[in-house]
């Protein structure tokens, strides 16, 4: 925020499209709105802020948890809010990405929220629309959204991100998830600590100015923050990992293991779980460590934060 | 019809010539270096210090004729190939149809040679169809004019197919050229495994996937006797593999292509999908290694790796868009780069674009001498310029290089003797 607007220019308008293109003050910013839509959020009460703005909700992949998120989100702000998925259709395929682009600045759409199954359309539409675009999940690259939402989670109950030690675990391979919460926390001055099995773990993530665990067990150990990501049923037909039971067994958190970190420590999962592959129904229902609900509902005042920042950018600019 | 060259630089690799001169072409031949006198009938070509090479031997062109004219005809790349000094270029069978006919080799062939200004010898398909499973009739081809025998930008994946591709071509005295890329391994990779390409979450293959591959197919070369040409070869570790089976005198060789010496990974920055190429570009510590086996006579010939891609096939997400970047226009500009930071001898870049390619093939082309056909190259080595994609000849300019400066420039190309550029 240097330069005094949030997110990265292109164009003649800003975009969120990764924690990459963002600095702390930036995600502070977020953060700190975010906590003041809280209870807009949990109440539903309509306000002005995006009144006659549209909001297009544009999902080539599936997902109803983010794209449910950025609706609620947009709606409490009083938006019109869009949603298309064109998945199956010709669309899907990424062919006539760029005549999509075109056909959205015929509508003069405010704020694309873009999810594409490949690395870097949020980035190429940001270049050929004349909308703010969103990033909600672009291939294994990014999902801004989701690590500010798991950021502000995490600061309502330790007050901080600093200091805090946080074990990202599961298919680290695949996951814009965990890619979006290393930049995240890694800037915010937690110690970020990765886990996964090998297969499953990038060749370069140590890198990354992570510490890289293949032993679960070892990674938890006095950790704050848990976060379990979700695998994926294809990788293990793609021969990742042997089988459900064996990645349960040697990397899924069950209570018996999350006793290794803090007593007081934090569980998480982006959600949609895989209950017996990831995590064990008996962590993931542990109301004394599971926030898993709360991130559902730190994700829409998160949202409607990012929605208000970019929009309010694109007003005073305008 | 005669024509003299005067003052201008002579380089010739295959002699050793470096030096200012003079060159006489009568009817489309060279006819002395440096004639005692010179005739008066001739038209002169005022070289005012010059640079004169034979017309460049390109080793490695993707054609998109036929199959796919839309992206570049026959006409353009001759055209291309005239802007870029190249006189000689040889071409990739994995057209569409796959160049896997003897009648669909003469036709290249042919249809280039009509446009007068390149020569362009068709490689032929390994195996049927390019598919990698049972081996094309290469007597036939080789017949039919093929000067080498290869599946293109797929590499031949089983150990077995290139066993009996290797047996058979030597038979015809055809070596194989192998896009030298683990397949398995390679499979959905759009960039090489690293910080980068995990940071921007691109699929991703290790650069050992190359050496993998060429570790198995100098053994396969031992174990047949026949000749396995790597092209286009990127990593310090296949280039060790290769410069020690060369040490062993197997009949083993490789090219390479400028992006992999000009270039690094970090070309591709935030999805620029015009550095989206096969292989993809390495590390910076492979960069340095491929300059130092031109320099070291390890790597045979720069290729320009020709591969035409129009918007449609680029304007994509980066993994969605087709790989590969044009080079024709560029090939020699960017080798004079390796040349003025240093790390080139002018005429060591010179021979990897001449006679080196000519050896490897057998042509008569590719230096100065009396006798030999007068496809020439005279180029300004000093001319500042700067790569733009929209200068290049359309449709498809998906130059890797687009905005780089650029020190040394092609000002005009000879064909047989007649102008073709310039």
């Amino acid at each position: 925020m240097a330069d005094g607007g949030f997110g990265r220019l292109i164009g003649r308008r800003r975009h969120l499209l990764g924690i990459g293109g963002l600095d702390s003050r930036a995600v502070l910013a977020v953060l700190d709105l975010a906590e003041t839509y809280i209870s807009l959020a949990r109440k539903g009460g309509a306000r002005d802020v995006l009144r006659g703005r549209t909001v297009l909700n544009l999902f080539f992949e599936t997902s109803t948890r983010t794209r449910t998120s950025f609706e609620l989100a947009g709606k409490r702000l009083g938006a019109d809010v869009i949603t298309m998925s064109p998945s199956g259709s010709a669309m899907a395929k990424g062919e006539s990405l760029l005549d999509t682009a075109t056909t959205l600045n015929a509508m003069a759409v405010d704020v694309l929220v873009v999810r594409h199954d490949q690395a870097g359309t949020a980035a190429l539409l940001a270049q050929k629309v004349d909308a703010s675009v969103i990033n909600a999940g672009d291939g294994a690259h990014e999902h801004p959204t989701q690590a500010l939402l798991d950021a502000l989670t995490i600061r309502r109950h330790r007050g901080t991100l600093a200091g805090l030690t946080v074990a990202i675990c599961g298919d680290i391979l695949h996951s814009r998830v965990a890619r979006s919460n290393v930049r995240l926390l890694s800037m915010m001055g937690s110690k970020v600590r990765l886990c996964a099995p090998p297969t499953l773990m990038p060749a370069a993530a140590a890198e990354w100015g992570v510490e890289v665990f293949t032993d679960l067990r070892a990674a938890l150990r006095e950790a704050d923050v848990v976060m379990m990501l979700r695998l994926q049923r294809e990788r293990m037909s793609s021969a990742f990992v042997p089988s459900a039971r064996e990645f349960f067994r040697f990397y899924g958190l069950d209570r018996e293991k999350l006793a290794l970190a803090r007593p007081d420590a934090l569980v998480m999962h982006p959600g949609p779980m895989n209950r017996g592959v990831e995590i064990d129904s008996s962590v993931a229902d542990d109301l004394a460590h599971s926030v898993i609900e709360e991130q559902v509902e730190m994700g829409v005042a998160v949202r409607m934060a990012v929605l208000d920042l970019l929009v309010r950018d694109a007003r005073r600019n305008a | 019809m005669k024509t003299l060259f005067r003052h201008v630089h002579l380089l010739d690799p295959a002699s050793g010539r470096d030096s200012l001169g003079s060159l006489l072409v009568v009817d489309g031949r060279i006819a002395a270096l440096d004639p005692p006198e010179w005739p008066s009938d001739a038209a002169v070509v005022e070289g005012a210090g010059l640079c004169l090479c034979p017309g460049l031997i390109d080793l490695r062109v993707g054609l998109r004729e036929p199959g796919e004219e839309h992206k570049e005809s026959l006409a353009t790349l001759a055209a291309r190939a005239a802007a870029g000094g190249v006189t000689t270029l040889v071409a990739l069978p994995d057209t569409s149809p796959p160049l896997d006919q003897p009648a669909l080799v003469e036709f290249v062939s042919r249809r280039a040679a009509s446009f007068g200004s390149v020569t362009v010898l068709p490689m032929g398909a390994a195996t049927k169809g390019c598919a990698g499973r049972e081996l094309a009739e290469m007597g036939l081809l080789r017949e039919a004019g093929a000067v080498a025998f290869s599946d293109g930008r797929r590499a031949i994946a089983e150990a077995r197919t290139m066993r009996l591709a290797l047996a058979y071509a030597a038979a015809f005295g055809a070596m194989v050229v192998q896009h030298p890329q683990e397949p398995s391994l390679s499979a959905g990779a759009v960039a090489t495994e690293g910080l980068l390409a995990s940071s921007l979450g691109l699929p991703a293959a290790p650069a050992a996937a190359e050496a993998i591959l060429v570790a198995r197919d100098i053994r396969l070369a031992e174990l047949t006797g026949g000749h396995v040409h790597f092209s286009p070869v990127s990593t310090s570790e296949a280039l060790d593999l290769i410069r020690a089976a060369k040490a062993r005198g197997l009949r083993v060789t490789c090219d390479t292509a400028p992006p992999y010496f000009d270039l690094n990974e970090t070309a591709i920055g935030e999805w620029r999908t015009y550095a989206r190429l096969s292989p993809p570009l390495r590390s910076e510590a492979d960069r340095l290694a491929v300059l130092a086996a031109l320099a070291d006579g390890t790597i045979d010939a720069i290729a320009s790796d020709h591969q035409p891609q129009d918007t449609d096939a680029k304007r994509l997400p980066f993994a969605l868009a087709e790989p590969g970047g044009v080079g024709l226009e560029t090939l020699l500009a960017v080798t004079l780069n390796a040349v003025h930071h240093g790390s080139l001898r002018l005429l060591d870049a010179i021979a990897l674009l001449t006679s080196r390619p000519a050896a490897l093939l057998g042509l008569e082309c590719g230096r100065l001498a009396p006798g030999a056909p007068a496809d020439l190259c005279l180029f300004d080595r000093d001319l500042a310029w700067q790569i733009r994609a929209d200068d290049l000849i359309g449709p498809s300019r998906n130059t890797p290089f687009d905005g780089r400066p650029m020190q040394g420039r092609v000002v005009g190309t000879w064909k047989a003797g007649v102008k073709v550029f310039g």
